[in-house]
């Protein structure tokens, strides 16, 4: 799937359910992707689609029960993570892998300052003494672009606008060289400017640590401006992933075509009316046995219904999860 | 101001102020500029987008027109009449002609009543119809929003939440209103079905003549939808101009950053573009700074803007702009 370096986190075949009362809800069927040192993977979908599920399974951070993982595996640098000891997951969370989370209101402990809490993770993962953690807490406030951060490092989080409390957060998973950073909507919550601000932060950072950033979105612009390689998922699934250019030029799943229709842009000609998916998307109380987008779809036709595709290879960097061939508007034969 | 159509709704120079109370005695110490002197026109039949980050008093606007609010200052004319200061039966009774769509559909229906028992709510009020006409009417604008009539014994959680906004709606045009005010309408809603409201919300203008105050963030929604665009900063309007002329040509600094700032679903435009990022963050409205607003984190940002707060200058052609670099039209382009 990949050519260049090897990827640092390999996930194949990813399942989870969350057993509920009304019976187990498949959030995740059979996820795979892999992340190379340096890219930025755009995962794409709606609410409910299964990408938040997604990075929080590979990190054991959904509560167990209700969730579990039913299958898969997750190799971080050729080590099975499923496999891990509760300790070795620790020093992986935080100190391998960091993470970025949608609201920086809440993700931030309101009782303790901000340099408490980024010379926390240092001391805990890197085992640095309490001075020389503190030195680097105010690097990486710096790092980040919060104006003196020597100073700051005393404040309290409400001491801090949201897309500050963003940077601190971003800080915080930057903390202990992560080799892969998971960033789940990050920006969501914050203002178009400030939005900005965060993503030219991200394209510098980048440029400058060399780490491998999956970030989750539900907005395609964002993700044609940051992403290396783009994958978009609905109803737990993969339903295509390519790179960038490929993705957003020749799109060839319904569903990537489709939401690529309803989104109307600041620039260019302007749509009269703009389109639609009809419909809900789905909540699986079983593992897909039809494709999940059938009832939606336009190019819905039988086999759709009986059996749900797999994800095959458009070109070698480009592959889709769908029976309808955009190139021909016919039927794949696969 | 350009006329062609009536104004269905003038706001003449208005003001919300909020006070700021402290200390065991509670002494007011200060007050929150939310909205500080706007004005702007809506005619009959169009759409007015009102943009701007959060804080900036896009929705305090709103809501003052509909007198949710006591204004602090200035006139509110709907259909030739000042509705600022009207109290008691006079409001009630203006209360039919205007209506609001809110943003949390989830929050703004009540989870004990059903749909049917939501919609009728209003009739129930304002109208004095009996029960049978009542039941006419909910179905009839169940029919008009999409909602399948089988639902009207149904609660709000039976719903999604693209179909909570649908009810939401129907609950507004129960009256026959004039005039709307669609206060962030689709920003709780997943894209997919943002274009099924959206394109609910013209539809239903087509259809029944209706007037939008369409307060929202995202930029790109705006231009699908509105006819002219009103940007605020800070409590004040910098910019109003028709759709085309903002978005091909913003004049304001703030307008400019604000729309380079929205991504583009295109690669190859996004690789290309040149990205205004402001430094800072918007400052408090409680403590503005001196001058011009946005003066703090401007990037053409001169003597003269820290000392003079720039008025909205009409530039013809519906065109208004609050900036000193307008009159120094060669800069400001």
């Amino acid at each position: 799937m990949l050519d260049g370096p090897a990827p640092v986190l390999e996930v194949t075949d990813l399942k989870t359910i969350f057993l509920t009362r009304d019976g187990a809800v498949h959030a995740v069927n059979g996820v795979s992707f892999a992340i190379a040192p340096g890219e930025l993977l755009g995962v794409v979908g709606e609410s409910g689609s299964g990408k938040s599920v997604t990075m929080m399974s590979l990190m054991g951070l959904l509560p167990s029960p209700p969730a579990e993982i039913a299958g898969g595996s997750i190799l971080y640098q050729g080590r099975e993570v499923r496999d891990m000891s509760r300790s070795e997951m620790r020093e992986l969370r935080g100190g391998e892998i960091g993470f970025v989370f949608q609201d920086p209101m809440t993700s931030l402990n309101p009782v303790f300052t901000i340099g408490y809490q980024l010379v926390e993770p240092l001391r805990a993962h890197l085992g640095l003494s309490k001075s020389a953690a503190r030195a680097r807490a105010a690097e990486l406030l710096g790092l980040v672009g919060i104006p003196d951060p020597v100073q700051r490092l005393d404040d309290y989080p409400h001491q801090f606008s949201g897309g500050m409390r963003q940077r601190v957060m971003i800080a915080m998973a930057l903390s202990c060289d992560p080799k892969v950073l998971i960033a789940d909507e990050p920006t969501t919550a914050l203002d178009v400017t400030i939005q900005a601000q965060i993503l030219e932060l991200v394209r510098n950072l980048r440029a400058r640590l060399g780490m491998g950033i999956i970030w989750i979105t539900h907005d395609l612009g964002l993700v044609a401006g940051i992403a290396d390689r783009v994958m978009v998922m609905y109803a737990g699934s993969v339903v295509e992933h390519g790179t960038v250019d490929e993705l957003f030029a020749n799109p060839q799943h319904p569903y990537t075509r489709a939401l690529l229709g309803t989104v109307p842009s600041v620039t260019g000609p302007r749509a009269r009316r703009l389109r639609t998916i009809e419909g809900q998307p789905p909540i699986l109380m079983a593992p897909p046995r039809a494709c999940p987008f059938a009832p939606r779809c336009a190019h819905v036709f039988n086999r759709c219904r009986v059996e749900n595709p797999w994800r095959v290879n458009v070109t070698p960097t480009h592959d889709v999860a769908c029976w309808w061939d955009a190139a021909t508007g016919e039927h794949r034969r696969a | 101001m350009l006329d062609e159509s009536p104004s269905l709704l003038r706001v003449l120079g208005l003001k919300m102020y909020f006070p700021i109370y402290k200390g065991v005695l509670r002494r007011k110490v200060g007050e929150i500029k939310a909205v500080d002197d706007v004005s702007f026109d809506i005619r009959a039949g169009e759409t007015l987008g009102l943009v701007g980050e959060s804080g900036c008093g896009k929705s305090t606007t709103g809501r003052a027109i509909l007198r949710f609010y006591e204004p602090t200052g200035g006139v509110i004319e709907l259909e030739g009449r000042d509705i600022a200061h009207v109290e008691g039966d006079a409001l009630r009774e203006l209360r039919p002609r205007m209506q609001m769509i809110f943003q949390d559909p989830q929050a703004s229906l009540n989870p004990r009543m059903t749909v049917g028992s939501i919609i009728a709510e209003p009739l129930v009020e304002h109208s004095g119809i009996d029960k049978a006409a009542r039941r006419v009417r909910v179905l009839e604008l169940m029919d008009q929003v999409g909602l399948n009539r089988s639902f009207a014994n149904r609660y709000p959680h039976e719903f999604s939440g693209g179909q909570r906004q649908r009810i939401g709606i129907a609950r507004a045009l129960a009256l026959d209103p004039a005039f709307i005010v669609c206060d962030e309408p689709i920003a709780a809603l997943d894209v997919s079905i943002q274009a099924q409201v959206v394109n609910l919300l013209e539809d239903l203008q087509e259809r029944l003549g209706l007037t939008y105050l369409f307060i929202s963030h995202d930029l790109s929604m705006v231009r699908h939808l509105a006819t002219r665009v009103a940007v605020m900063y800070l409590g004040r309007l910098v910019e109003l101009a028709p759709r085309e002329a903002l978005y091909d040509l913003p004049l304001h600094p703030y307008t400019q950053a604000l729309i380079s700032a929205v991504p583009s679903p295109n690669p190859e435009i996004e690789a290309r573009r040149k990205r205004i990022i402001l430094k800072g963050d918007v400052p408090s409205p409680a403590n503005p700074p001196p001058g011009c607003a946005f003066s703090t984190r401007c990037p053409k940002v001169f003597e003269q803007c820290r000392v003079e707060t720039p008025p909205l200058r009409d530039l013809g052609q519906g065109r208004f702009a609050a900036c000193h670099l307008v009159d120094q039209p060669d800069v400001a382009a």
